[in-house]
């Protein structure tokens, strides 16, 4: 079974339709990468998967929850769902330790031991064990985009998904953020990324989709779609891109 | 006809204290519905946020001095007689409310919204959101215009004196009818509302560097 199907997914900003019947199923443990230009409704796409965009026709089914824009069941889903950002979006008030317990103890309910122990086993997965006490501030990019990939992780989700994630760093932190992910999908995660880094879709995803004008345009395993793309946007695309 | 001394002094002092008395009850009480307020013109339910928007709108548009009137005389006049010290206590609440209100709406509005989506994708509610990510970051933004406010506030409080209230403009007023030393005595009150209010806006100024400087921590 699929642990993401997307189906003739249509969404419109106003008059604008930015989504133009979108199908995608991801397997579970699969990587996918989404690339296009900016514009292309690939970042939309995404938003779309954890209900913080919300569409207006088709269906999206996330390891059996329905999206939809019942607070409820997106709450449900969002425990299922991990999300992390280009900008980090942490929570400036908290430490690092505090920023990854939050939503374990609040929303689930975990004991304030369990979810110190948690946190502290997802730092060691981003290899940050050392910062727990920190301030987000005093972090630089890559380490805070490594703390909001242990906050997501510290939900156990059955899916995450990247939304250009090292897009906002410097290339010297962008290698840390990328070690990290690339770990996360050898050890099974299911991942659904949208990026600017063609070396990493092509060597980490197992499907890269190219999107274009709001519609799939083309898609398959990467190595393949890499090398030999086959519609004349996409080798437009990946010449731009490769040199 | 007497002079103006010790115990005239004292009596101002006396009096400076219902003034910071009834600083501290309107503060309190129109802190309480001014958050409310300031939350509901942030909801998603348009009748709450109209309500909302109406009550502020009317507040800020028509003087205190009318509140007061129609809490004192008016209610006075359809059989509720409120003591001076609570219909001047109401009236200022109902100031105050609106005021912060918007200053809390505004301080809510300055947290990025971002913050509202990583919130949400970790499956918290509304009411976790705010308790636990907004309104943390919120107040930190909303402290140097709220103690502003609260200068402003303690300012306002002479319109009560007019129902008949004695704080420290009533009491000014009071001791000068007796003495006939109007410079004397309004450079004392003056002087006594300095007091207050000069520490407070150097704390309004010195909140704002502080907490612009590092807003971590």
């Amino acid at each position: 079974m699929s642990a993401v199907v997307i189906e003739d997914v249509h969404k419109r900003f106003g008059t604008v339709e930015v989504l133009k019947g979108v199908s995608l199923a991801i397997e579970k443990g699969q990587v996918v990468a989404i690339i296009g230009r900016s514009g292309s409704g690939k970042s939309t796409l995404l938003r779309c998967v954890n209900g913080l965009e919300p569409f207006q026709s088709g269906r999206i089914e996330v390891v059996g929850h329905t999206v939809d824009q019942d607070p409820k069941r997106l709450r449900e889903l969002r425990k299922d769902v991990g999300i992390v950002f280009q900008s980090y979006n942490l929570f400036p008030h908290l430490t690092v330790g505090q920023n990854i317990m939050l939503a374990p103890r609040i929303a689930k309910g975990m004991k304030d031991n369990d979810a110190l122990a948690l946190a502290k086993e997802v730092l060691a997965q981003v290899g940050l064990t050392e910062k727990f006490d920190v301030y987000p501030d005093n972090l630089s990019g890559g380490q805070q985009q490594r703390v909001a990939i242990a906050r997501s992780l510290a939900m156990r989700p059955q899916v995450m998904l990247f939304d250009e994630v090292t897009s906002a760093l410097d290339p010297e932190l962008t290698g840390e953020v990328l070690l990290v992910m690339e770990k996360l999908a050898r050890e099974g995660m299911t991942m659904l990324l949208v990026t600017h880094e063609m070396n990493f879709a092509r060597s980490v995803a197992d499907i890269t989709v190219f999107m274009h004008q709001g519609k799939i345009w083309e898609s398959g395993p990467s190595e393949a779609l890499f090398s030999a793309p086959k519609t004349p946007e996409l080798q437009a695309f990946v010449g731009s891109n490769l040199k | 006809m007497t002079t103006f001394g010790w115990p005239e002094f004292m009596f101002l002092v006396r009096a400076t204290g219902w003034t910071l008395l009834l600083t501290a009850i309107a503060f309190v009480l129109g802190g309480i519905a001014g958050g409310a307020l300031a939350i509901m013109r942030l909801s998603s339910r348009a009748a709450l946020r109209r309500i909302a928007t109406v009550y502020i709108l009317v507040i800020q548009s028509v003087p205190v001095l009318m509140v007061l009137f129609m809490s004192y005389y008016g209610l006075a006049l359809a059989g509720f007689e409120l003591p001076p010290l609570l219909a001047a206590s109401i009236s200022l609440g109902i100031y105050v409310s609106a005021y912060l209100a918007e200053i809390w709406r505004g301080s809510i509005e300055a947290v990025p919204f971002q913050q509202w989506e990583a919130s949400a994708s970790l499956a918290l509610t509304r009411a976790q959101q705010y308790r636990y990510v907004i309104l943390p970051q919120a107040i930190r933004i909303s402290l140097p215009p709220t103690v502003g406010f609260l200068v402003q506030l303690v300012k306002n409080t002479s319109i009560v004196s007019v129902v008949g209230f004695v704080e420290l403009s009533r009491a000014g007023q009071l001791v000068n009818n007796a003495t006939f030393q109007p410079f004397a005595i309004f450079g004392v009150v003056a002087a006594l509302y300095f007091v207050i209010c000069f520490p407070l806006s150097r704390l309004s100024r010195h909140l704002e560097k502080v907490l612009h400087v590092s807003r971590g921590h």
